[in-house]
């Protein structure tokens, strides 16, 4: 991928980004952790109960004093459980919470992203963190962060007591804490690179599954499926092996955290037992310690897979916030104006440059045009020439590089964007349908205003036919999710959208291109009621879209070439004949060639080299 | 079930099916079966793997024997003058203290490799099968789930390969070694001890049994929650254009919220074991405590055994945090497994042939359509019956209004469908019959989709053929005219083409998709309204390039340009699934025919 290496960030550093997030919920999450301390210390408190047990009633011989610090063990006991039920309890709703908001707000976020961000990051990377990494952040929440601040504590709280319980035996578990400490830190920072590794690259894979399913139609077609999956493979075996360096460096570091506790506690057994004989210890001390620091052995190993689990959880909080630091570029203006009620409609564009970012020429060079209040402007140019781009400068998704454009007067960057894009509509070439119903993928939301104004924007695009006749009417879910609709079926819905938003201004990017001459016809009759009331700017590729204009404008070079009727620029501009006079002179081909003609012979060895 | 959620999202028939519990149950076997199959290539493998664990179980469980032995007669003796035995029993704890730790790094370097393994085997037998499954799979499952069983599903069983198949092993072999032990120290104290394993597998059978339900919610919710995101993110122009977004974050926001919820579900679940078993360890520890004590004083029982007793009974419960992680993801990955081996058992229903025969060589690509008849699902027939003949290298233009079955009859011919009854033959072969691979060369369809991959503009093209030389790229650029743009890019053939093809407008993203399909090099071309886009210079310009590409291939273009559909050697008109006209364009045109019809209709527009 090409996204550019971040700087590597200390786990703390990134971690600390989760604050805003955590401090709404942060009672609840304290609360967990005070829970947790109790439960521990009720737990640790369970062996200096059995020390006494070992000095006092065994020693003394007085079942009596059994029996009591038996009890008191069990209402520890039970009191360390009901503790462990309250921090899990209290912990499910905080973090579940979190991870939906940050999912939210992420996605939120990207969608106020210009499309020049979209078009430059590939979705799966979107897609692995909205997903897999607020998963790991969840559970570094609710089990790890709390599991690691505990268990730190308990080894602290565990060698105090070791310390003062016999101070000999005590310094020898504190001397063994130093070198750990010193590896578990060392290890941290190597493991964070190679978890952020494995990250990136789950991102490319999902970007890879994604392309794969989608694009499966194309694949099938041209029989590339193997090929696909192998280089599906390829990827998949590099983030295994990244996986694997992963898995040699936490079965160090488990080995080095299991090994030093049990030399240790070895080393407390020589010296503690020859203590005890040296009559300077007694032997519930002794055992007392021992049992200390079995006690003690969970929270130490733990460590090593608590501090995995934070690297991994810092790595996917730096990738979270990469995305969510990348800064909305088309925003509100700071001080909106207002346009005067009610609109008129009136668009023009002054020297409006424009290109895209990286690209190494311009694609605008200066276009300067006037749609009146109520006038249709018909856009004709080459494949290529810009006119896509130049309809989504006018609804702002994207910025004009240079000059301006101005509805009513007022400059579109100075207008609030829900404003703007509520007087500007757009409908495009390919027409986008959501996996909703038919009554959302019209209303898109305002539903406000009911079916029955749903039903007359479908009218008007000649949709309402074939809706009526699916299977739950406007109810039926369609898009990808749902059912399929033809090409001429998915624009005239486009078109009834484009209606229904009932703009001043109405941006159509060639909205008759999939439709068969026999329904083109009858969305044309729907268009020209559209465009009656408003201002219109209509990419067009063929005749008959011209024909809805009350102008044409030919845009060629970044420019505008020439404005004027149908008539006058196809008697008067011959680029404009070349690109808009009828194809054919309406004789079919003739010759037919026969077989074998041109094309290449096929060649069986090479053939066996691709398969 | 109406929730604002269900409104919103309309109704589609497979929100229809519910599952039952004997469908759970034949879901849970299924996803055994995968799991099984899954790890049968390496059982040598586990079975190293699970013998490191007994012999680190082994060096674990001396642990607390030796610090007996060490209380019990490494301190008298010592007491009483000979350090020898209090010395031995250190030197053995040390050894077995390492020996745990040199054993657990080699187990799980082991494990680790072997859940790497099973993952990408399973990630290559998904990708691979979602490869070879039909468009008929395809429509009906759609890409979003495909993305969430190849993303979000496996992660999950990555979780459970990473933490769980250890923790797995480790509380089995507890279980076992923990409990001999207590016997053999003490058979009384022990059974004490091992009756809290009883209500400690119960509670694990209702755990995961319940956990079962609670994370077959999550998935379903995570894969609506990747639905959402991924059509988003891929029709954000819409989105924006729109003003989607606030509405679109409400419905994240409730989805993310149901699927919050859904987890959470199951995290009350693991409060409630977690505790319950640390209840039942702590009640264990001080039953043995009591019932031990009493025995110590009556004589019956030696103090250092007392002490390995509740170190032990310790050690069995204290990695409890773990077991639940491992229950959790265990659960999670379950359910994953089941959604995942649904897909692996769809069977295509376009098959590649046992034993394919062959075409002839070169093909010459004459097309049979012999009483074919073709509906989708069980929707009403698209095609009642159709006959048709293609002779080799002719140009054939298929019209008629939308829903005739045009494209029916394309996707036919590439064979993404088989015909219900009838065949469809090339050079007299049944398409059946065909080896995909060979069948893929022969035939090549070109849709108005044009749908670009991430990479460089010549990568796009090259997908036709991927051997080909950069010289047959600019080649095949050239004729349909895309060489021209494509230079002047930044980077001409190497420019990245964007998300999608983003770089490239929706008439150049057809241009490439064109220049892809005559790389292929195909004996059968079906274009699918593949120049819908293209403005009337361009269009003509491809029109030209197909007369000299098209000269020797046999050739079906479904086009709604009457200038394409001219130039054809012969049209055909299609209604409601049955041709209603055949003939040369220019002999159709003078007729009275439906296509006479739509010509003078089509004069009258340009007029």
């Amino acid at each position: 991928m090409s996204l550019p290496d971040p700087p590597q960030h200390a786990s703390l550093a990134a971690l600390r980004r989760l604050a805003p997030y955590i401090r709404p919920v942060r009672g609840r999450l304290l609360g967990a952790g005070l829970a947790m301390l109790v439960a521990m210390l009720a737990g640790l408190a369970i062996p200096l109960l059995i020390q006494r047990i070992v000095d006092g009633p065994l020693a003394e011989a007085d079942p009596a004093g059994l029996v009591l610090l038996s009890a008191g063990i069990l209402a520890l006991g039970v009191t360390e459980a009901g503790l462990i039920y309250l921090r899990r309890a209290l912990v499910a709703r905080p973090t579940t919470e979190v991870e939906a908001r940050m999912r939210t707000d992420l996605y939120h976020h990207l969608q106020y992203l210009p499309m020049a961000f979209h078009d430059r990051w590939p979705s799966g990377q979107l897609l692995s963190r909205a997903v897999s990494d607020l998963t790991t952040i969840r559970r570094f929440l609710a089990f790890v962060s709390i599991l690691l601040v505990v268990n730190v504590l308990t080894v602290l709280v565990g060698l105090v007591v070791l310390v003062v319980l016999a101070p000999q035996l005590g310094l020898l578990v504190v001397l063994m804490a130093v070198p750990m400490v010193a590896l578990c830190r060392h290890h941290e920072q190597h493991y964070g690179r190679v978890a952020r590794r494995a990250q990136d690259q789950v991102g490319d894979l999902t970007t890879t599954v994604e392309e794969a399913a989608l694009g499966i139609r194309v694949l099938k077609s041209f029989g590339r499926g193997p090929r696909a999956t192998r280089a599906f493979l390829a990827q998949a075996r590099a983030l295994r092996r990244t996986e694997l360096t992963k898995v040699r460096l936490l079965a160090a570091l488990w080995a080095v955290i299991i090994a030093l506790p049990e030399l240790t506690m070895a080393a407390l057994l020589g010296v503690g037992g020859y203590a005890v004989a040296a009559g300077s210890l007694t032997l519930g001390t002794l055992v007392g310690t021992v049992t200390i620091l079995a006690y003690l052995r969970w929270p130490l190993e733990s460590l090593g897979w608590l501090l995995a689990e934070t690297s991994n959880a810092a790595a996917a909080t730096t990738r979270y916030w990469e995305v969510r630091d990348v800064r909305r570029t088309l925003a509100d203006p700071p001080r909106p104006r207002a346009l005067a009620r009610p609109v008129r409609g009136a668009l023009r564009l002054e020297g409006v440059r424009f290109h895209y970012p990286g690209a190494a020429g311009e694609v605008l060079r200066g276009v300067d045009l006037e749609v009146r209040p109520g006038e249709t402007v018909a856009l004709v140019g080459a494949t290529g020439s810009g006119k896509t781009t130049l309809t989504a400068l006018v609804p702002r998704l994207a910025d004009v590089t240079s000059g301006r454009i101005t509805v009513d007067d007022v400059d579109v960057r100075h207008l609030p964007l829900a404003e703007l894009r509520s007087v500007v509509a757009a409908a495009f070439e390919d027409p986008v349908l959501f996996s909703a119903s038919v009554r959302e993928n019209v209303a898109l939301g305002a539903l406000a205003s009911g079916d029955d104004a749903v039903r007359r924007a479908l009218r008007v695009a000649r949709a309402e036919q074939f809706v009526e006749a699916l299977p739950w009417g406007l109810d039926t879910r369609i898009g990808e999710q749902g059912l399929t609709l033809s090409g001429g079926q998915r624009q005239r819905l486009a078109l009834a959208r484009a209606v229904f938003a009932d703009p001043a201004v109405l941006v159509l990017d060639d909205p008759l291109s999939a439709l068969d001459v026999h329904t083109e016809a009858e969305v044309e009759a729907a268009l020209r009621q559209v465009l009656r009331d408003v201002t219109a700017l209509v990419v067009a590729h063929r005749p008959s879209t011209v024909q809805l204009a009350d102008r044409v404008a030919l845009l060629a070079d970044g420019r505008i070439a020439a404005v004027g009727t149908h008539s006058e620029l196809l008697a008067e501009v011959p680029e404009y004949r070349r690109l808009l006079s009828p194809a054919v002179d309406g004789s079919p081909r003739t010759a037919n060639p026969g077989v074998g003609g041109t094309r290449r012979a096929t060649n069986p060895s090479a053939e066996e080299v691709v398969r | 079930m109406t929730t604002p959620e269900e409104q919103w999202r309309g109704v589609a028939t497979e929100d229809l099916e519910r599952i039952d519990t004997a469908t759970g149950l034949r879901l849970a076997a299924r996803s055994r079966r995968l799991l099984g199959s899954l790890l049968r290539p390496h059982l040598r493998r586990v079975a190293v793997a699970a013998g490191l664990l007994v012999v680190d179980q082994a060096a674990l469980l001396a642990g607390p024997l030796l610090i007996a032995a060490a209380i019990d007669r490494g301190i008298p003796a010592a007491l009483a003058g000979r350090p020898g035995p209090l010395a031995w029993c250190i030197v053995g704890y040390a050894v077995a203290g390492a020996g745990d730790a040199l054993l657990v790094r080699a187990f799980l370097r082991l494990s680790g490799r072997i859940g790497q393994d099973v993952l990408l085997d399973l990630r290559e037998r998904v990708f691979a099968q979602i490869q070879r499954l039909s468009l008929a799979f395809h429509e009906r499952y759609t890409s979003g789930r495909v993305i969430s069983r190849l993303t979000s599903d496996l992660d999950s069983l990555q979780d459970l390969l990473d933490e769980g198949l250890d923790g797995f092993f480790v509380s089995l072999l507890s279980i076992v070694g923990i409990g001999t032990m207590l016997l053999v120290l003490d058979v009384p104290l022990g059974l004490v001890a091992l009756t809290g394993f009883v209500p400690l597998v119960l509670l694990t059978r209702w755990y995961l049994r319940r956990s079962q339900h609670a994370y077959r919610g999550t998935r379903t919710w995570v894969a609506r929650v990747i639905v959402q995101f991924v059509e988003t993110m891929n029709g954000i122009r819409a989105v924006q254009a729109f003003r989607r977004e606030s509405r679109n974050s409400a419905l994240m926001d409730e989805l993310s919220g149901t699927f919050a919820e859904a987890n959470r579900v199951a995290l009350g679940l693991i409060a409630r074991f977690t505790a319950t078993v640390r209840l039942v360890g702590n009640v264990s520890i001080a039953a043995v405590l009591l019932l031990g004590g009493l025995r110590v004083l009556d004589g019956s029982l030696e103090l250092g055994a007392l002490a390995a007793f509740v170190l032990y009974l310790r050690r069995f419960y204290d990695p409890l945090d773990q077991l639940a992680m491992f229950a959790n993801s265990y659960s999670s990955a379950a359910a994953a497994l089941e959604k995942i081996s649904g897909v692996l058992e769809e069977h295509p229903t376009v098959v590649d042939p046992p034993r394919p025969r062959a075409l002839p060589s070169p093909v010459r690509g004459e097309v049979t359509f012999a009483g074919v008849r073709f509906g989708y699902g069980s929707g009403p027939p698209v095609l009642p019956g159709l006959d048709l003949v293609l002779p080799a290298g002719q140009t054939v233009a298929l019209v008629g209004p939308t829903g005739a079955g045009k494209s029916t009859v394309a996707r036919l011919l590439a064979r993404f469908y088989d015909p219900v009854a009838g065949e469809v033959r090339l050079d007299g072969v049944d398409l059946r019959w065909v080896a995909e691979a060979e069948l893929r060369r022969a035939v090549v369809l070109v849709t108005q989709e044009s749908f670009l991959f991430s990479g460089s503009v010549a990568d796009n093209i090259a997908l036709g053929s991927p051997s080909a030389a950069r010289t047959d790229v600019v080649e095949a650029a050239r004729a349909v005219g895309a060489d021209e743009f494509i230079r002047a890019l930044p980077e001409g053939y190497d420019t990245d083409v964007g998300k999608r093809g983003a770089r490239l407008s929706a008439g150049q993203r057809q241009l490439v998709s064109f220049a892809r399909a005559l790389l292929a090099d195909p004996a059968v071309l079906v274009l699918d309204e593949a120049t819908a886009l293209l403005d009337i210079p361009t269009e003509r310009a491809a029109a030209a390039a197909l007369r000299t590409v098209l000269a020797g291939r046999t050739a079906l273009i479904i086009a709604h340009r009457l200038s394409t559909v001219l130039a054809a050697d012969r049209v055909l008109v299609l209604a409601d699934g049955v041709l209603v006209e055949d003939g040369p364009p220019d002999e159709l045109v003078t007729g009275t025919g439906p296509f006479a019809a739509l010509h003078s209709a089509w004069r009258a527009a340009l007029a």
